[in-house]
């Protein structure tokens, strides 16, 4: 079995709710659109209070390339332009839509009976660029986590071509089993997606990475490509490993080639799109549909009903733990994203995004840091380190603000994934002091290129 | 005789050594201005940087090469020791007006309700990255002391009861480091004004009103009052947050006393405002009744 070849852990897995199937949540009577769902520039606002939007209308118009479009997830009228504070506390431009009655059961009727709005020989007709302006319009973006725009990834800067579409179906975080359900009960859908996504690359070939511990969706797609006759697309069982679910590590599993330092992941010929944003692109070429809803895992030890739900996006992540059974009492923290890579919120009526994979709820006794002990030069971070770089040093580094040797010893490399702060028994906070490196080291960066201009 | 031998070659070397030395000094000596040792010696030392320049000698090194001394003020010496340089140098010394760090904060502990718990390393700009901090405002001190960390001159500590830097106006030299580390940019540089006397408003929410008050007892809400009672126009509101403008403001304490969070703080002077405006309003009441009285005991005609 094929793993990556630098570094990686072994965390528990953890996955509550791998059996559990996917739970539509009722659709909410008001939601708020946060412009800022994903990397690069915001969405600019183009409706006003008091506007009436259809389920689906584009509310936030892309600005520039790395960008995305941002539409309403229910019909309904816009009752506020306004900041609201988001998941981390800090206010973000957003819209709130509340739906009348005949909103509701407009919506309600058109999600019962949506039709293929392009028939298969339509869509078998559309051709590359059709595809990607479809993906562009409909605002999809990756839906691993990262949300970064995928037509940006479709569209490879020139002089570099792809030759090979990696689905990312990994889904390497402890407790987050979103992925896995929906290749379980949408594998069609997926295969369909995928196929899209290998005409908009205008590659012939496709490789589902999928992790062993997903042993019955590896079958069911592989069964599925089979009996649809795929003969592009292949799935790859991979060694249980985290962060297998990097772009980069799973180039280096999936193809055995290593993304130069620098260099974007497309250099090795692979574009990487998470198996989510695939059924996203099968819902938008299929039914005309949008980024409006996705599966999110709600979990913990504690939690009385851990699921996986689609959301809604724009409803506030409290309703859907709520649907879960609330918050238990001995919770302690409560994580947007997986317990290694996702970020604690200290505000939970905020609105869900495009990017929330799960929300996590970790009693007291398990998210509590250890007392901090001083470093023993085990040099396990080291050995953990997927991109090969030497945590301890530039955690040092970073602490006494040496921000040239911290460029020099390449932080920006760093894909925060966790594994040195996880694996160090003197539980250093190795990883916040890389992250303020990265981001003061990124800043100045920017501030030369922009010089330089 | 072997010790003899031993003194006669170390010895030797000593001496070769000397030699070497003595010549490389003569033949490389590089005159260096004299000035520029005596300016150093007025310069606080602690190369803050907050001049511009790479650090404490090179700001001597300038001194004693430039033509005016418009551009080269060291805030840490002071006005005093800025006239010695201009003396040394012999240039006529830039008239700045001495400024001071203030916090545009005071979400105490008692003021700001807490949010959520930091267990990581204590830094500011850490907790900055992570988003609102611990408090529920997304504005405000993080209280981590990163300023505190900064300051070269002793000026400030966390204060442990509010939670926030305490800045000591007389150790503080406006160099400026601290506005420069803070994350949050609420450190501000004002004119330490005639006899340490200076107003602002210590609060950079820039929130609606509704929200400020949920989110602190004490932030500006951008009602506007101040505004209003301001005599000089040195108030304004921008994403309801006041602002007093230094150069505008003649100190009257209008605002601090109409503030109806008390956000707005004076230090530096003798009375608080609002005894000042009690005594205010005491002569102007003695005042009218002396009027009366004069006017009562006028023989009518």
């Amino acid at each position: 079995m094929r793993t990556f070849h630098i570094g990686g852990v072994h965390p528990p897995e953890n996955k509550i709710t791998a059996s559990s199937k996917i739970i539509d949540v009722e659709l909410p009577r008001e939601v708020v659109v946060v412009f800022a769902q994903h990397i690069g520039a915001p969405a600019s606002c183009i409706v006003k209070k008091g506007d009436h939007v259809e389920r689906g209308a584009i509310v936030g118009q892309a600005t520039g390339f790395v960008s995305a479009n941002v539409h309403a997830p229910i019909s309904g009228t816009v009752t506020k332009v306004d900041k609201v504070k988001g998941a981390n506390g800090m206010p973000c431009d957003t819209i709130t839509i509340a739906s009348s009655d005949d909103d509701h059961e407009n919506d309600l009727k058109a999600i019962r009976e949506a039709k293929p709005i392009r028939s298969s020989d339509e869509i078998k007709a559309l051709s590359a660029k059709d595809i990607i302006d479809i993906i562009d319009n409909a605002g999809i973006v990756g839906l691993g986590g990262a949300t970064f725009p995928t037509k940006v990834k479709l569209c490879p800067p020139p002089g570099m071509a792809a030759d090979v579409v990696v689905i990312n179906a990994v889904e390497c975080e402890p407790y987050l089993t979103n992925d896995h359900a929906l290749m379980l009960e949408c594998p069609d859908g997926i295969l369909a997606g995928v196929e899209m996504l290998m005409r908009a690359a205008n590659v012939d070939r496709a490789i589902i990475g999928i992790e062993a511990n997903k042993a019955n969706a590896i079958s069911l797609l592989r069964q599925r490509i089979s009996e649809l006759g795929m003969n592009g697309i292949s799935v790859m069982e991979l060694m249980v490993k985290y962060p297998q679910g990097g772009e980069k590590q799973l180039i280096d599993a999936v193809l055995g080639k290593e993304v130069p330092s620098g260099a974007l992941p497309i250099s090795t010929g692979a574009i990487v799109q998470n198996v989510a944003t695939a059924y996203a692109v099968y819902e938008a070429v299929t039914y005309g549909k949008p980024l409006v809803d996705r599966v999110v895992t709600v979990t913990g030890p504690s939690v009385e009903r851990p699921g996986n739900y689609r959301a809604t996006i724009g409803m506030p992540i409290s309703e859907l733990i709520a649907l879960a059974g609330g918050v238990p009492t001995d919770t302690g923290k409560i994580i947007l994203g997986g317990p290694m890579m996702g970020k604690t919120i200290v505000n939970i009526d905020a609105p869900t995004i495009k990017g929330v994979s799960g929300i996590l709820m970790l009693p007291e006794s398990m998210s509590a840091r250890h007392p901090v002990e001083p470093c023993i030069r085990c040099a396990q971070c080291v050995s953990a380190c997927p991109m090969g770089l030497e945590p301890y040093l530039l955690a040092t580094l970073s602490r006494y603000s040496e921000w040239e040797d911290l460029e020099k010893e390449k932080v920006m490399n760093c894909v925060e994934c966790g594994c040195c702060s996880f694996t160090c028994p003197s539980s250093r906070p190795l990883l916040d002091y890389i992250r303020l490196g990265k981001s003061t080291v990124g800043a100045a960066i920017r501030a030369r290129q922009s010089q330089k201009k | 005789m072997s010790i003899i031998s031993a003194i006669i070659v170390l010895g030797g070397i000593g001496l070769l050594s000397a030699a070497i030395l003595y010549v490389v000094s003569k033949r490389f000596f590089v005159k260096e201005d004299s000035r520029i040792a005596l300016v150093e010696e007025l310069l606080p030392g602690a190369n803050c940087g907050s001049c511009g320049r790479s650090g404490c000698h090179d700001f001597a090194c300038a001194c004693a090469t430039a033509d005016s001394l418009d551009n080269l003020v060291c805030p840490g010496a002071g006005e005093e020791a800025m006239k010695k340089i201009a003396d040394i140098v012999g240039l006529a010394p830039t008239a700045s007006k001495p400024k001071v760090a203030v916090l545009h904060c005071y979400g105490t502990c008692a003021n700001r309700p807490v949010m959520a718990e930091y267990d990581g390393p204590s830094s500011c700009a850490m907790l900055q990255t992570m988003g609102a901090g611990t408090t529920a405002c997304p504005f405000g001190c993080l209280g981590c002391g990163d300023c505190v960390k900064a300051c070269r001159f002793g000026a400030m500590h966390m204060d442990p009861v509010t939670g926030l830097p305490s800045i000591d106006p007389d150790k503080c030299t406006g160099c400026g480091a601290c506005a420069k580390t803070c994350p949050r940019h609420i450190i501000e540089l004002r004119d330490k004004g005639p006899r340490g006397m200076r107003v602002w408003v210590a609060c950079s929410n820039k929130e609606k009103g509704a929200v400020a008050m949920k989110e602190c007892s004490v932030a500006c809400i951008g009602c506007g009052k101040c505004v209003k009672a301001c005599p000089h126009e040195a108030v304004t509101v921008t994403d309801n947050l006041a602002y007093i403008d230094p150069a505008k403001c003649k100190l009257c304490r209008k605002c601090v006393l109409v503030c109806p969070k008390g956000a707005i703080h004076d230090s530096g002077f003798p009375m608080s405002a609002a005894d000042m405006a009690a005594l205010a309003e005491r002569k102007r009441k003695e005042a009218e009744e002396k009027k009366a009285s004069q006017s009562d005991s006028q023989p009518k005609d």
